[in-house]
């Protein structure tokens, strides 16, 4: 009953949120509602147990994705005026793309209804269990190569987006950190021995 | 007396649990608020006599000559309190009010996972560290949107610094606190401290030692801390960040939430690499005296110890640059942490150390 409740109070949060992104004016707002929105989904994901992926959630995309996006959001100087011409001659589109989701999510609830379990069990887990080490586990076994091979393509993906944005400019003025390191006083630092002058 | 206890035991199991669990939470974050009060306190003593100064030594508690300048941090919060909190102009003004919030909050929920002693802490849960990572990674928002929404040049320089500067960082803490895990085989605060047990040279900071000077330093970049806060950075941008708040809008948006920041990465710290509430002498004097029992005295001790370190580093070195500091993150600590990995690694498989059972 708790669980039902706090279910529908998150997700009605999420749904504001979510419309939020796409009605606020200003984009820094629609930012932070998108924001909201990943927070509430975490919650929703922790009311399912699955603690594990609620808390990467908003580790990865709220506290790394979401930072660099507010970061640039803020720095552009976005002409909303412009953005908003469009909404008339993309409206079908969006339409479309929302009546597809809605046929999907009707054709699950109905699968569902002819009794067949598609979800899993949700029967309460024991109190030991740690979806952490379950993940780990199924994650370097079964799907060791999926997963490496994930792993490779967003190396490969760090690897080019480096690769396209750092070009060499000429006449660049930086610090050789080693070498200033590596500096000793003899290099730097001449010593004279000078005569005193006596006046006569 | 009587009449209370028969209320009590009259009560259903949850109302009961409910009240504990409360007044359990309600007892935490005073003792948080409390810590910070006197950590203030502690830095302006502390920098003061390193620089052959005296700190604050005018207001006493009760009259007592004995404690003067206790009550400081009590003179400062009433003071703050009741200035005016100002709201600029230009202002976003929502989201303006709002921003010392989203610092505050994770700030304070953070203590929930911490082990205060071997029978308290006020959620024991499994993934306890990954928690408290993912809410550190939010204090972020409220420092950008400070910025932000002050409508500033110089608040938006310090947030974007700020911002910057604790996404690397948050890395090379990352890194580090897998190797920890990788020490304990445990996500959960309380069993890393387990892991730990047999007196001072078990504890992880010994095996991981390159990963806890990483780990510090890092927790002292994260909180935006001397020589690393170049987010406030007054002598280029006057006081970053939080240069447009006032009253008590700064006093949540900058004083509690740093404070409250540097004493929860020491208390990590501590939990992680040095045994939390274990003792250092445990094995080495007999079981039966209280110095080898575990207990949160050791905790409040370690605690302490690395909040005095907060204070001497700041009191001790000049603010770095603002490319230094990225360059020790990126290019330093970062390689670092991987290289104790790959070392740890290769110690896991071939049962050295705390590995060999």
């Amino acid at each position: 009953m708790l669980t039902e409740i706090l279910f529908y109070a998150f997700a009605a949060v999420l749904l504001g949120a979510a419309i939020g992104v796409i009605a606020s004016r200003n984009p820094v707002h629609s930012v932070l509602f998108l924001v909201l929105c990943f927070f509430n989904s975490a919650v929703l994901w922790l009311l399912i147990e699955a603690e594990f992926l609620a808390i990467v959630l908003v580790l990865v995309y709220v506290g790394a994705v979401m930072v660099l996006f507010l970061f640039v959001v803020m720095m552009l100087d976005i002409n909303i005026e412009k953005l908003r011409e469009g909404f008339t001659r993309y409206a079908p589109l969006g339409a479309l793309v929302a009546v597809i989701v809605v046929v999907e999510m009707y054709y699950v609830l109905w699968v569902k209804r002819l009794g067949m379990d598609v979800t899993g069990g949700t029967a309460p887990l024991p109190a030991d269990y740690s979806n952490t080490a379950a993940i780990g586990e199924v994650l370097y076994t079964d799907y060791v190569y999926p997963f490496q091979l994930a792993a490779v393509v967003l190396l490969i993906a760090i690897v080019a987006a480096i690769a396209l944005t750092m070009r060499r400019r000429e006449g660049l003025r930086t610090q050789d950190v080693s070498r200033q390191v590596a500096v000793r006083r003899q290099d730097r630092v001449r010593l004279v021995k000078v005569e005193p002058e006596v006046e006569q | 007396m009587d009449s209370l206890v028969a209320i009590w035991s009259g009560l259903p199991t949850d109302a009961r649990s409910l009240i504990l669990t409360t007044l359990a939470v309600v007892g935490v974050m005073l003792g948080v608020v409390m810590a910070v009060a006197f950590t203030t306190l502690a830095e302006r003593k502390v920098i003061g006599y390193m620089q052959l100064r005296l700190g604050p030594n005018r207001i006493s508690l009760f009259g007592l000559p004995i404690l003067r300048g206790l009550a400081q941090p009590f003179a400062d919060v009433i003071k703050l309190l009741f200035k005016e909190v100002l709201v600029p102009a230009n202002a976003d003004r929502k989201l303006f009010l709002l921003a010392p919030l989203i610092v505050l909050v994770p700030a304070l929920a953070a203590w929930a996972v911490i082990p205060f002693s071997p029978e308290f802490v006020l959620a024991d849960i499994n993934a306890g560290l990954l928690f408290i990572l993912a809410l550190t990674s939010l204090g972020v928002y409220g420092v950008i949107l400070a910025g932000w929404a002050a409508n500033s040049k110089y608040a938006f320089l310090g947030a974007m610094r700020s911002a910057a500067q604790m996404v690397a960082y948050e890395l090379a803490m990352g890194f580090a606190i897998v190797g920890v895990l990788m020490a304990a085989g445990s996500l959960n605060l309380g069993e890393i401290v387990r892991s730990q047990q047999g007196g001072a040279l078990a504890w992880h900071w010994f095996w991981l030692f390159p990963l806890f000077v990483v780990y510090f330093i890092s927790g002292v970049a994260e909180t935006n801390r001397a020589p690393f806060d170049v987010a406030e950075g007054e002598s280029e941008i006057v006081a970053g960040f939080h240069v447009e708040y006032s009253g008590a809008a700064f006093a949540t948006l900058f004083a509690l939430p740093e404070y409250a920041n540097m004493i929860l990465i020491s208390a990590l710290a501590a939990v992680m690499f040095l045994g939390g509430w274990l003792s250092p002498f445990e094995g080495y004097l007999p079981d039966a005296w209280f110095i080898t029992q575990p207990s949160f005295f050791w905790l409040f001790l370690k605690i302490g110890g690395f909040i005095f370190i907060y204070l001497w580093i700041r009191a001790t070195f000049p603010r770095y640059r603002y490319d230094q500091i990225m360059r020790l993150g990126w290019k330093v600590l970062i390689p670092v942490t991987l290289a104790w990995l790959a070392v740890e690694g290769v110690m896991v498989w071939f049962k050295v150390g705390p590995w060999a059972a």
